[in-house]
């Protein structure tokens, strides 16, 4: 059902290095997952925005705001940074010359 | 001694105030059991002997004070995926084998109000994702009732455990039966709460619309205290809401009527398993439960809308671990290159793999036929819960068994990923409709020479755990 090319345009997408080896079993493995899951589309049903129990939690929206003292994190976190500039983070430039 | 086979929280808590042993003593008895058994069970990443030590100093002088405290004193393992804070948080990871944790989670705080003693992290498949607790960096936990054979998973560190009896109770996260699975595969209870009512701040993202944190331990009523401690409305989780407002209210004919899906469970059960489960119902029906069949036309379809939408949020949730701001960073020639070295060679096959499924059902062109797809039958699913448990008929709680078979061979659904993910076919339908279930222990059958046990699932109405609960009692073997 997946083509290599396939494969290999959803791991860039994906941004996942992965070796031939595992591709070829990808190509397998999704294919036979999708195959499963294809039995979906035996089910007559539509999606509805309709609400279908109002007792059911809904995603809570909170007021835009700093949720704590800014800083307060800040040393603990980029502690754990695999390069670090003062408080920056060190990236590679993402346009090359 | 302190005889930990035959201890339960209950038992401890009530030992402990009575001054029948204290908690260093009762944390001592379990790291030195935890010594002895874990190289060959791997089911702790890590032992905090020394904080925990600590922490248990600290709760007999609570004890001493006359504090109040349902976990004081109480050694609880701790999955991996949930942050204790300053302490190593790997998630099961390659790609978090460094990482500390910043903070606390609100469970864990909320364990630390009562009182609990942290004996150490939990082994799981990486971010959750497995049903063997084989997809682990840190390599598979073993099933204390045959080392050969697997714990389940993901959470199956925290039910070996249990079942080896070096933790008296555990957090896990149920995402689609992690908590659920492995308890019946290691003959423990394990519940996951409904959708909502635990906070899931500071516990590793999977699957968003799915998880749970969820309690395990050698009894109903140790799993029980456990929930209450961890509930909470907290802000810090966008899906957390007030339990109270939303309490299930069921009528006395429904707190003793139970539905079965027999159209559901008629497919390929294995013989011994199906007496098995009918002895958990004909053991509810002494004790005065009427069971009656059910239709849930769309849980046929439950599996395939699980692995549809869980791979689709994990390709997203997965997307922060990129090497720039913490976790693993394998350099490439350039920024792209960055990337790809770090996810590939960071992230586990199971995890490669599911991104890549993720990544696909979720791209242009198929977003219609498999995502939309898969809500909408989520919709209908959630109906026929809807319907199964309102009206005069309603049943107060869906039994199945918890899973198809008992603990498989280490190795034998490695290479099957679909052999794998049909391990979960009795387990997912609870985290798609959102509602609680609970695992509990109905006795054991044998495979080559060895008993191994098996799990009776319950599934009830949204907030309607202490329902839940009552009927699990009642269905509950003697244990311990």
């Amino acid at each position: 059902m997946l083509s290599k090319s396939d494969i290999d345009k959803l791991a860039e997408l994906a941004r996942l290095g992965l070796v031939d080896e595992e591709k070829a079993g990808l190509e397998r493995d999704l294919s036979a997952i999708l195959g499963y899951v294809d039995k979906l589309q035996e089910a007559k049903v539509e999606f509805t925005d309709e609400l279908i129990d109002e007792n059911l939690p809904v995603n809570a929206m909170r007021e835009d705001g700093e949720p704590h003292e800014s800083g307060l994190y800040t040393e603990a976190l980029l502690a754990q940074a695999p390069k670090r500039k003062g408080d920056y983070l060190v990236v590679k430039a993402i346009i090359e010359k | 001694m302190i005889d930990l086979s035959a201890l339960t929280i209950a038992k401890a808590a009530a030992a402990l105030r009575a001054k029948e042993f204290s908690s260093r003593e009762l944390v001592e008895a379990h790291l030195s059991l935890a010594h002895e058994k874990n190289p060959s069970l791997n089911a702790y990443l890590e032992l905090f002997e020394e904080s925990a030590l600590a922490e248990a100093d600290e709760a007999d002088k609570r004890i001493t004070a006359g504090e109040e405290g349902s976990l004081l004193g109480i050694p609880i393992g701790v999955k991996d995926n949930i942050l204790i804070k300053d302490k190593i948080s790997s998630g099961g990871s390659k790609i978090l084998a460094t990482h500390r944790a910043v903070y606390d989670a609100t469970v864990i705080s909320r364990l630390r109000e009562q009182g609990a003693v942290f004996l150490g992290r939990t082994n799981l498949d990486e971010f959750g994702m497995g049903s063997s607790t084989e997809n682990s960096a840190y390599g598979p936990t073993k099933n204390p009732h045959d080392l050969t054979r697997v714990p389940g998973g993901s959470s199956g560190g925290s039910t070996a455990a249990l079942a080896a009896h070096i933790a008296l109770g555990a957090l896990g996260t149920d995402t689609g039966g992690s908590c659920r699975q492995p308890a019946a595969l290691c003959g423990v209870v394990g519940m996951k709460p409904t959708y909502g009512a635990v906070s899931r701040y500071g516990v590793m993202p999977l699957g968003a619309s799915l998880n749970q944190v969820g309690e395990m331990a050698k009894t109903v009523a140790d799993v029980e205290t456990l929930f209450h401690a961890v509930r909470s409305h907290d802000k810090m989780d966008n899906i957390s809401c007030d339990y109270e407002a939303r309490r299930f209210k069921a009528t006395p004919t429904q707190a003793k009527r139970v539905g079965v899906p027999r159209k559901f469970l008629e497919k390929g059960l294995p013989s011994d398993v199906v007496a098995n489960f009918e002895a958990s119902l004909a053991r509810l029906r002494e004790r005065g439960y009427e069971v009656v069949d059910i239709e849930l036309p769309f849980i046929d379809y439950a599996l395939a809308v699980y692995y549809v939408l869980l791979p689709a949020e994990i390709s997203t949730d997965l997307a922060r671990y990129d090497g720039m701001r913490y976790g693993v960073y394998l350099p490439g020639a350039n920024l792209l290159k960055d990337y790809m070295r770090s996810r590939g060679e960071g992230f586990g096959k199971e995890s490669r793999r599911r991104i890549m499924l993720g990544t696909y059902v979720l791209s242009h062109g198929y977003y219609d036929a498999y995502y939309n797809k898969a809500r909408a039958i989520r919709q209908a699913i959630v109906s026929d819960f809807k319907r199964v448990f309102s009206g005069p008929e309603a049943v107060g709680a869906i039994a199945t068994p918890t899973t198809a078979a008992p603990a498989f061979k280490i190795g034998e659904k490695v290479d099957d990923p679909l052999a794998m993910y049909l391990e979960d076919i009795f387990t997912v339908t609870a985290n798609i409709v959102g509602c609680p279930a609970i695992s509990v222990p109905s006795g054991t059958v044998d495979r080559e020479g060895v008993r191994l046990p098996l799990g009776f699932q319950l599934m009830a109405p949204h907030f309607g755990e202490e329902l839940m609960f009552a009927i699990a009692k009642d269905a509950e073997g003697n244990t311990v």
